[in-house]
Order: C-alpha cells, then sequence, then structure tokens
C-alpha cells in the first residue's frame, strides 16, 4: 500500500530514483561508500592525509587512502585485463596469481642472475621490465592458444597454469631467494623526493592508456561482439579466435606489469606466497563491477571501482586483526552473493515480484 | 494406419541408429580406458627395467603406490561422477584441509574418538557438497566460480581455526592409524636376505570398496545412468524425463560425500593438518580423472580408469623423485604438463568427433 501511494504522489522523483538503482554502476558505487563509512565509523580519522618523511628522510605521503590506492595497483591492473578476458571468453583466467609469480622470477634473475645478494643490478630495470612483461605476455598466449585454438573452457585451460606457475617462477629463479638493491624499489615505493607512491602514477598510466585504447580503436567492440555470439561475429568478418587470443594476451602483458611492481615492493619474491588467492580478487573485482561472469558486454570503470572496493575491504579487515589466510573466508561469501543475485534464477524471481507490485498497482488504480 | 506404422517403422529406425552410434561412443570410452591401462603397464615395466635398483622392482613399492593414493582414489572418483555430469569441482583441496584440521582439533583437544571424528569428516564433506550443489544445480551458477570460493572458504576457515601445522596426538587414532595388513606369501628379500611381508594401509582397501561400489552405481543404476546422459546432453535428458538439476545436485552432493571420505582418509595417512595441506589435490584428482578417459565436456567416463589414472600419475612422481632431482618444483611441473597433454588429446578428438557428425 505504501508503495502504492509513493508511486502516485512522486511520479518523478520515482523514476529518476529508479534509474540510478538500475544503472549498472550502482552496486560498485553503494558497495564501495558503504565500505567507505564503515571504516570512518571505526576509525574517525580514516581520511586523514598528512606529510611524512620516510626512513631516509624523504617526503611521502601519509595516509590510509593513499595506502589503499597504492596497494590497489596490481588489483587494478589485473582486472582491466580480466575484463576483457572474461567479456569474450565467457570465462576467468585463474592462473593469474601464479603467473605473477613467474613474472616475478624472471624479473629476480635478470636483475640478480645467480647471487643472493648482488651489490649491484647485473641488468637494467627497464631490460628486467621487458623481459617480465614477455614471460607474462608468453603465459597468456599459452592459454589463449588453448581457449580459442582448442575450445578448452579458460577455467579449465589456465588449471594447468594455475597449479604449475609458483614452481616455474621457483625455477626461474633457481631455487634461491634473492633481494635486489634498494634502487630496484623506487617502481613499488616510492621515488626519493617525490612524494606520490610510483604505484599510484603506474595505475594511473595504465588506466589512461586503457581508456584511450578502448576510445580509439575497436577493441571494446570486437570483444563484446565476440563475447556476445562469436557465431555472428564471425559471420560479420571478425576472427573470434585471434580476438580471444589477443584478450588473453593483454592480460599476460597486465600481468607482467602488476609482477614488476610487486617484485618490486620488497625487493624480493618468494614464488609460493606472492599475491596469495589474487584471482580470487581479480574476479571479485570484475564481478562486482557489475559485469556478467558469462561474457558479452563489459564495463571497464566497473572493475576498476570493483577493484578498489576490494582493497578497502581487505585493509579494513587487515585493521580488524583478522588473519591473512583467513580473509577469503569473508570474499568468498561475498562473490557467491554477488554471482547468486545476477544469476538468471534469481534475477527472474525477482522481476516476478516485480510483475506482482505492478499489478497490485494497477488493480489499485482501477479500483480508485 | 498404414502410414502411421512408417513412421513407427522409421521412428524404430531412428532409435536403431542412434543405437548404433551410442555403441561407437561407448567403444571410444573403452578405447580411452585401454589407452590409460597400457600407458601405466609400460610406464611400470619400463621402470623396472631402467629404475630396479632404486626399489621399482620390490613388490612392496606397487603396494605402496596404492598407499600413497588410497585418498586421491576415492577424491578422484567423486570429480570424475561430477566431471561425468559436466561439471567440476575445484573445492576438494579446501574442504580436505578443513577436515583434517577441524578433526586434529577435536582429537586433540576435546577427546572425540575414532568413530565422531569419521561421522564428522563426512559432515563436512557432505555440507561443502549440498550447499556447492544447491547453488550449481538450483540456481544456475557456473561450477567453477563456486567451486573456487569453497576452495578458498575451505582454506580461510582453517586460517580461523589453527594457523599453525598441527599433528595428531590421540593415541587411539594413532593406534588405528599404524596398523598394516600383513599379506601373506607376497613380499621381498632385503639385503640381509631375510623375508618381508608386504604391508597395505586399511585405507587402501576402504578405497578399492569405494571403486567398485561408484562402479556399479553408474552402470547399474538408474542414477547412475541419468549421470551419463546429464552430461551428454542436458536437454536431450531433460527431454527423457529426468531431473536434469536433482541429478546435478545429487553429483555435487555424491562428490562432496567422497571428498569427505577422502579428506577422512588422507588425515588417516598423514596424521598433519595445515593451511597449506593437501595444496594442489583437486588438481591432481582432475589430472587423474581426465588421464582415465572422463571428457570434460561430459558423458563420457570410466572409475577404473580413475582409478588408473591416479596409479599413472603416482608413478610418474615416483620416477620424478627416484631419478634424483632434489629440486621441489619438478612434481607439480610435471603433473601438470601430463594434463596440459591429456587436454590437448581430449580436445583433439572432441573436434574430430564433431567433424565427422
Amino acid at each position: 500500500m505504501f508503495r502504492m501511494n509513493h508511486q502516485i504522489d512522486n511520479g518523478r522523483l520515482v523514476p529518476a530514483f529508479k534509474a540510478f538503482v538500475r544503472h549498472r554502476l550502482f552496486i560498485p558505487i553503494a558497495f564501495l561508500s558503504f565500505l567507505l563509512l564503515l571504516n570512518i565509523f571505526i576509525n574517525p580519522g580514516f581520511l586523514r592525509i598528512s606529510l611524512g618523511r620516510d626512513s631516509s628522510g624523504n617526503p611521502v605521503l601519509i595516509g590510509n587512502i593513499i595506502n589503499i590506492l597504492n596497494n590497489a595497483t596490481e588489483l587494478v591492473i589485473l582486472a582491466i585485463g580480466m575484463t576483457l578476458v572474461t567479456a569474450s571468453s565467457k570465462g576467468q583466467d585463474i592462473s593469474v596469481g601464479a603467473t605473477v609469480a613467474i613474472v616475478g622470477g624472471v624479473v629476480m634473475r635478470v636483475l640478480c642472475g645467480s647471487e643472493t645478494q648482488p651489490a649491484v643490478l647485473h641488468a637494467s630495470v627497464f631490460v628486467a621490465l621487458l623481459l617480465g612483461c614477455l614471460a607474462g605476455m608468453a603465459c597468456g598466449a599459452f592459454n589463449g592458444i588453448l581457449v580459442s585454438k582448442f575450445n578448452i573452457q579458460p577455467m579449465v585451460a589456465t588449471l594447468i597454469l594455475f597449479t604449475a606457475g609458483r614452481s616455474i617462477g621457483s625455477m626461474a629463479m633457481g631455487g634461491l631467494k634473492p633481494k635486489a638493491v634498494s634502487s630496484f624499489g623506487y617502481y613499488g615505493n616510492f621515488i626519493p623526493g617525490f612524494p606520490i607512491p610510483t604505484p599510484i602514477l603506474i595505475t594511473i598510466a595504465m588506466v589512461t592508456v586503457t581508456c584511450l585504447a578502448l576510445k580509439k580503436t575497436n577493441l571494446g567492440l570486437y570483444t563484446k561482439a565476440v563475447g556476445i555470439n562469436d557465431k555472428a561475429s564471425s559471420l560479420n568478418g571478425l576472427n573470434p579466435a585471434r580476438i580471444k587470443f589477443m584478450t588473453f594476451v593483454i592480460l599476460g602483458f597486465c600481468v607482467g606489469i602488476a609482477g614488476f611492481v610487486q617484485s618490486s615492493r620488497v625487493q624480493t619474491v618468494n614464488p609460493y606466497t606472492i599475491v596469495p588467492s589474487i584471482e580470487m580478487d581479480v574476479i571479485l573485482a570484475v564481478a562486482l563491477g557489475g559485469n556478467s561472469l558469462g561474457g558479452g558486454k563489459f564495463n571497464m570503470t566497473g572493475s576498476i571501482i570493483g577493484a578498489y572496493t576490494i582493497q578497502t575491504l581487505t585493509s579494513m579487515l587487515t585493521t580488524l586483526n583478522v588473519n591473512t589466510n583467513a580473509v577469503p573466508v569473508f570474499k568468498a561469501v561475498i562473490i557467491i552473493m554477488l554471482v547468486a543475485i545476477q544469476t538468471p534464477v534469481v534475477k527472474s524471481f525477482f522481476s516476478n515480484m516485480d510483475v506482482f507490485s505492478k499489478r497490485a498497482v494497477s488493480d489499485g488504480k482501477e479500483r480508485c | 494406419m498404414q502410414s502411421l506404422n512408417n513412421i513407427q517403422g522409421a521412428g524404430s529406425g531412428g532409435v536403431f541408429q542412434s543405437k548404433l552410434k551410442r555403441k561407437e561412443s561407448l567403444t571410444d570410452t573403452a578405447f580411452l580406458l585401454t589407452i590409460t591401462i597400457t600407458l601405466f603397464i609400460v610406464i611400470y615395466i619400463l621402470s623396472i627395467v631402467f629404475l630396479g635398483d632404486k626399489g621399482f622392482n620390490k613388490i612392496q613399492m606397487f603396494f605402496n603406490l596404492f598407499n600413497e593414493n588410497a585418498a586421491l582414489i576415492v577424491i578422484a572418483c567423486g570429480l570424475s561422477i561430477v566431471m561425468i555430469t559436466g561439471s567440476i569441482d575445484i573445492s576438494v583441496g579446501g574442504s580436505t584441509a578443513l577436515i583434517c584440521t577441524v578433526c586434529i582439533v577435536c582429537l586433540n583437544k576435546h577427546g572425540f574418538n575414532f568413530f565422531t571424528v569419521l561421522i564428522l569428516a563426512l559432515t563436512i564433506g557432505l555440507a561443502f557438497g549440498a550447499v556447492q550443489g544447491f547453488l550449481i544445480a538450483y540456481l544456475e551458477m557456473q561450477p567453477f566460480i563456486v567451486t573456487l570460493a569453497g576452495m578458498f572458504l575451505g582454506r580461510g576457515l582453517v586460517a580461523l581455526i589453527e594457523v599453525n601445522q598441527i599433528q595428531v596426538n590421540n593415541a587411539g587414532f594413532e593406534k588405528l592409524s599404524a596398523a598394516r595388513i600383513q599379506i601373506p606369501f607376497l613380499g621381498d628379500i632385503n639385503r640381509k636376505g631375510v623375508f618381508i611381508q608386504s604391508k597395505l594401509e586399511y585405507g587402501v582397501i576402504i578405497a578399492l570398496i569405494i571403486v567398485c561400489l561408484i562402479y556399479c552405481l553408474l552402470k547399474k543404476t538408474k542414477l547412475g545412468r541419468s549421470f551419463y546422459a546429464v552430461g551428454g546432453n542436458s536437454q536431450s535428458a531433460l527431454m527423457l524425463g529426468i531431473n536434469v538439476r536433482r541429478t546435478r545436485f545429487y553429483a555435487h552432493l555424491l562428490c562432496g560425500l567422497l571428498a569427505g571420505i577422502g579428506g577422512f582418509l588422507y588425515l588417516f595417512h598423514t596424521r598433519s593438518g595445515s593451511v597449506q595441506q593437501a595444496t594442489g589435490l583437486e588438481m591432481d584428482a582432475i589430472a587423474a580423472s581426465i588421464i582415465g578417459g572422463t571428457l570434460l565436456t561430459g558423458g563420457v567416463g570410466n572409475i577404473f580408469g580413475t582409478l588408473f589414472g591416479v596409479l599413472t600419475s603416482g608413478i610418474v612422481l615416483l620416477i620424478v623423485t627416484a631419478i634424483g632431482s632434489q629440486d621441489p618444483w619438478w612434481p607439480q611441473i610435471t603433473r601438470a604438463a601430463m594434463l596440459c597433454f591429456f587436454i590437448v588429446l581430449q580436445s583433439i578428438i572432441c573436434s574430430r568427433k564433431k567433424s565427422k557428425n
């Protein structure tokens, strides 16, 4: 009854509100704001940002928000690639964490050779970045060939690297755990004299490049077309196999960048523990961004907001002294709920309820 | 009337033809099974010939293959059932880790006895199977997403319960798990010339009984045939009057139950638990099923193939370690390479079938 009156009285307000609720970005933005509010409630000084000094006396920005933006770098970069893969191939790549370990292993091997504590870097950082990205793209190409040429479901195809990847990363380093000199750490922490963390700059660069690529090229259009119906798109002259392959290679490139940043953060890599369960976070970011995990249309902005939301959640749980290994419990529950909301069964259930209420409204009008 | 007969005749002809095709595909299953068994025998003979001095010529080695892999056999059976229905479950490693930790905590701190722990393990496995099966079958969520979440949920819960690695220190349980079956007349003569009887763990007997039970379930019962029908083509299965959703749910429930038994056998064998327990177990089980001839797309598979799949990957691991490579990464990489080979082989077989049709 209340709903009926409401609709009749504020006929103009309700559609606007409904349009906002139905917007694709509603869930990610609402969830992010909810988490931020919760954080402010737990810690009133949550939003404070101050200029401090690090151990070597350089000016750096300090604050919870800065930390979240900084730590979300890998997640945002991987979410960009994962969104494309999800859209084109109707499945997810679960090997990203293992591939990050491979990239980290390659980067450390290039920089340190077979010494555990080299006094100087064995190669320039640029070469290490390049080889790391190549390693990531090679892994992406491997997955891409399995998915596009052999028609294997993406998650099964990437299961191979999911298990072997961390071992391959360990093999790439020759079983050592070398530590690079501190100048390598500029890319994961701060460049001396510049207060903003470098990963934030890298994120901005990657997001800008992605925006340009989606605006100026047909990448987005082709990916959506292949994801919605690959037979139809091949009749229209596209090559679905090549586009799927390409999205996996792009994800491989993203993994390369993320692995480089991650290994630069602490200047050392343990392949068996680096970025634990990040594949879960990335898939969660894509799902949270309002993207269907069944492929088709995608929303890059949503995925990026989703990635920041996940990082906010993680840092909140860490603040509440939850064990790092136990954090996946909460994320698993959230991902199940989010995916459950998206399923056709639940959707049709809710739309049936909607139809019911409309009927009730029309009945009411007739009576009036 | 005549035309009706004609139609019926044509119909029966069609059924006859489809029966023939069904038989062809069945011989395909037998073909895959033969490949697996031959592969296992060839690898075993080669290892005896070339690595005989490393212990491969001993009978105990053959029994150890079963002793080490009893839990994996049971879990791989569950995965085969799920894969025959065209679904997948990658949460079994997580649930195994959870079962081990929960049972050890109950044994050590709360003084549970053997049977209560067994029931506890089965309950945890069934709970995983029931919840995941409900989400997959009735809410039509993607099996991979649901079970990936289940995997992280299992490991995360382990970390909530106990962060460190823990061992069983319950005398009764240890005594039971240390018990072995001595096999008369079978054994090896050691360097001093003393005859030592071969030993088999009790878990192996349970695993083999379960394999036989699952074989009967799949081949002889209506439920087993529905698994194959749903995996082969869920649309036709629906038209034939099979309750597709319920069948899918039962498949996941059964997989959960078998994961519970497997988890218990794992605990029985290792007597320890940690967050890292049974890492990669799901992948080993999937690999064993695939090597044993279960198609990832569903509808084709044989439990005895799965058994030989486990034994094949087990012997390959033994060979990798016996060759003397101390590097810890080779077992995982070898397994992944084998998995890759068989996945690609299956995909080629599938695409050839499609082009034939």
